[in-house]
């Protein structure tokens, strides 16, 4: 019993001895008290000034916020910082990038963009829904300042909420899923069950029944709702295997950094194809092992959203309301890269022309 | 048993100081190493420690800093508490993650739904969620009397059941409303929002208060209550506490729902304070920064106060670190060192200190079996072992 958990154990060992600990226990009991209450004292009347009060700053370039998986996650988080390294060379502002951890609240949030905004960045880009609420309310604290959020739509006079369409670029993927299906079988892996990754899923599953109506197709998610699923390759790893060994042979993945490892799983297996997600990944350095198995990818263009938002703030313009980036204005597409989608290509077209036109509709839920 | 009941006064005065030397090398050596580690960290990682400490002192010293971190330790000092009544009774309740998540959220369900007049709807939504937090904790303590399960295994994986219960009914038409890519439940009304300190630039939360109270009513049970005896002895040792007339079972079941109940708490001051709703973006994971926190200051309620303070301190001025340019992982290798350095530190001294206290017993045996020749010594001997 003592080897499992030892340091309670012992405390209360200490514990039960406590009653004829004598005086010397209280006061330091005490003393422990007063120094807690003072502290605490100190701490909550906060009389003093304020960070922002402190140090105002000037114009300091670009502050973007990484939503979970950091800058390197192949995926979404990636798309955001190309549009920032495109601002960089083109405008020549100066970016400033940090990253979201695991677990993290709305404070920790607020902090990272008020860090920025306070520094005399502008604009300040939230990337992923996650700051929503965030945006939102650091906005508030300073006018100046030009917020951008990807993915969400947050009321504020000076913030520019940046959503997409990728119910239907997804469509497009599960029209190219069921056409280079064989086993008539495909799958959907989502990172987290939320409204934003429900959305990719019923546009696939609307492209895959519209194309093949014998098609089965499989969704399931890595977490319901935990936002670990956006950076755990190993959960969607294993997701793929078992997939895979249900007869399925391409996989879509909508879970930003985790999908690199549902597309490592699908490279092992011969004639499987993965769908990426977000950047067009079969360009993505990180992946290049696995690219033959990469049969298109549905890009999201928050580079170029990040782009249009860091012009129009250096104009002196700045882009604020909702600007949604749908199929019809290339705000998605799917990737052609690696030339595996060429055969299907007039399907595909016909497709995307048919949602253009508004013949189709796809569903945000599924 | 101990030098401290031998007769000799001059014993006693010194058992005492070396108790108070004792005290305080635990917490000092646990501070000193901890920061000769985090400085080798630092160094390691090619950077100067003096100028993070600097940056970290300096912002940590405004008073946004100050209102940021007091909130965020509420709930780190609230799920500590739930982790600490499983602690004292040697019961590792894994599971304040799922339970404070669980519970915050059919509060917030409840909440959504319901219009009553002020403070009765405040206190209805804390009962629900200490009520659902108990619930859950206490399936953990069932299965451990009736079926022997060990709680470390059922509260862990009771984790998994309550993310997967509340994913599926935090969709749109069951129990959440779809607000952009976000889904939560509906929104509290006025009257459920609790009060707040009007500090500047933010307020404080008023959860502050019920944390305190939470702290002190958990002192009060522990230490002076039988309750709180029987719990420690069980604790210490369940054959022993069993034979003297405690039910461990009973005691095994009331202490997880009493964990529960805490742990029903944590989600409190962001749903009451803050966010008046339960969505997608509900923090998560305070219930392993319990853990932390409860070894950090040893289960004591001041001690655990210091923790959670010094967590969210570390919280804030880290994230100010990553801004500045140093790698964001490395206050996570802090905090990790400094929980390490305490167990470790205390666990040391704790055995210096029987060690010493078995050598100075010995040593007055030995002086007085001297003192007292061979012809009473028997008597002697027997007096001091008893």
């Amino acid at each position: 019993m003592s080897t499992r958990v030892n340091l309670p154990l012992s405390r209360s060992h200490r514990g039960l001895r406590e009653r004829r600990e004598g005086p010397v226990r209280r006061v330091t009991r005490i003393a422990a008290a007063a120094s807690a209450t003072v502290v605490l004292a100190l701490t909550a009347t906060a009389c003093g000034q304020s960070f922002a009060e402190a140090n105002r700053a000037k114009h300091a370039g670009v502050g973007l916020a990484f939503d979970i998986g950091g800058r390197d996650d192949h995926s979404f988080n990636e798309a955001a910082a190309r549009g920032t390294e495109n601002a960089r060379k083109d405008l020549g502002v100066n970016v400033k990038m940090l990253t979201a951890k695991n677990g993290e609240t709305e404070a920790d949030r607020e902090q990272r963009l008020s860090s920025f905004a306070e520094a005399g960045y502008n604009p300040v880009i939230g990337v992923g829904f996650a700051y929503s609420q965030s945006v939102q309310n650091v906005a508030k604290d300073f006018p100046e300042t030009t917020f951008g959020v990807v993915d969400a739509v947050p009321t504020g006079k000076n913030v520019d909420a940046m959503v997409f369409a990728e119910h239907e670029g997804s469509y497009l993927a599960g029209v190219a899923a069921a056409l280079k299906s064989k086993s008539h079988k495909v799958g959907f892996i989502g990172g987290v069950n939320n409204a934003l990754i429900q959305k990719f899923q019923a546009g696939f599953e609307q492209g895959v029944r519209a194309t093949d109506p014998k098609a089965k197709v499989v969704s399931q998610y890595l977490y319901p709702n935990n936002d670990k699923g956006f950076n755990d390759p190993a959960a969607a790893k294993a997701k793929a295997s078992g997939m895979l060994d249900s007869g399925i042979d391409v996989i879509y993945s909508a879970a930003g950094q985790s999908g690199a490892g549902s597309i490592e799983a699908i490279s092992k297996r011969k004639g499987a194809w993965a769908i990426g997600v977000d950047s067009d990944q079969y360009q993505q350095a990180g992946l290049a092992k696995y690219r033959d198995c990469i049969l298109t990818s549905v890009v999201k263009n928050v580079d170029v959203a990040v782009y249009d938002l860091i012009k129009s703030v250096e104009d002196g313009k700045p882009l604020t309301g909702i600007h949604a980036y749908d199929l019809k204005k290339n705000g998605v597409k799917l990737a052609t890269s690696g030339g595996f989608i060429k055969d299907i290509q007039p399907q595909i077209d016909a497709a995307r022309k048919k949602i253009v036109e508004g013949k189709v509709k796809v569903k945000e839920t599924p | 048993m101990t030098a401290a009941k031998l007769p000799a006064a001059g014993g006693a005065r010194s058992a005492t100081r070396d108790k108070v030397i004792l005290a305080l090398a635990a917490p000092l050596l646990a501070v000193v190493a901890a920061i000769v580690i985090s400085s080798l960290v630092f160094l390691a990682s090619g950077e100067n420690p003096f100028r993070a400490y600097g940056i970290m002192a300096d912002y940590g010293h405004y008073s946004d800093s100050q209102v940021w971190i007091v909130n965020k330790a509420v709930p780190y000092y609230l799920s500590a508490l739930a982790v600490a009544i499983g602690f004292r009774m040697n019961l590792f309740n894994i599971g304040v993650d799922g339970q404070y998540r669980l519970a915050a959220f059919a509060a917030a369900a409840v909440g959504g739904s319901l219009v009553l007049p002020g403070a009765l709807q405040i206190v209805l939504l804390i009962l629900i969620a200490m009520l659902v937090g108990a619930v859950w904790s206490g399936i953990a303590g069932l299965l451990k009397t009736t079926r022997g399960v060990s709680e470390v295994i059922t509260t862990i994986m009771l984790n998994s059941i309550a993310a997967s219960v509340i994913g599926y009914f935090l969709q749109d038409g069951r129990l959440a409303i779809k607000d952009g890519n976000l889904l939560h439940t509906k929104f509290l009304p006025e009257s459920s929002h609790f009060f707040s300190f009007p500090t500047h630039p933010k307020p404080v939360y008023g959860f502050v208060v019920i944390a305190v109270i939470a702290g002190a009513l958990y002192w009060f049970l522990l230490s002076r209550t039988r309750f709180g005896f029987d719990l420690r002895a069980v604790g210490a040792s369940e054959p022993a506490a069993e034979a003297s007339g405690v039910s461990v079972k009973r005691m095994i079941v009331i202490s997880m729902l009493l964990s529960g109940a805490a742990a029903g708490l944590v989600g409190m001051p962001t749903l009451l304070g803050e966010s008046f709703q339960y969505g997608t973006d509900f923090p998560a994971g305070i219930g392993f920064t319990g853990i932390a926190i409860a070894l950090l200051g040893r289960n004591h309620p001041v001690g655990m106060a210091f923790g959670a303070l010094l967590w969210a301190f570390l919280d804030r001025t880290g994230s100010r670190l990553e801004f500045e340019g140093y790698a964001q992982e490395i206050v996570g290798v802090i905090q990790g060192v400094i929980v390490l350095c305490v167990v470790i530190a205390y666990e040391l001294v704790r055995r210096y200190g029987l060690r010493l206290q078995q050598r100075k017993v010995g040593e007055e045996l030995a002086a007085a079996a001297r003192a007292t020749g061979g012809a009473t010594g028997n008597n002697d001997k027997s007096e001091v072992s008893a």
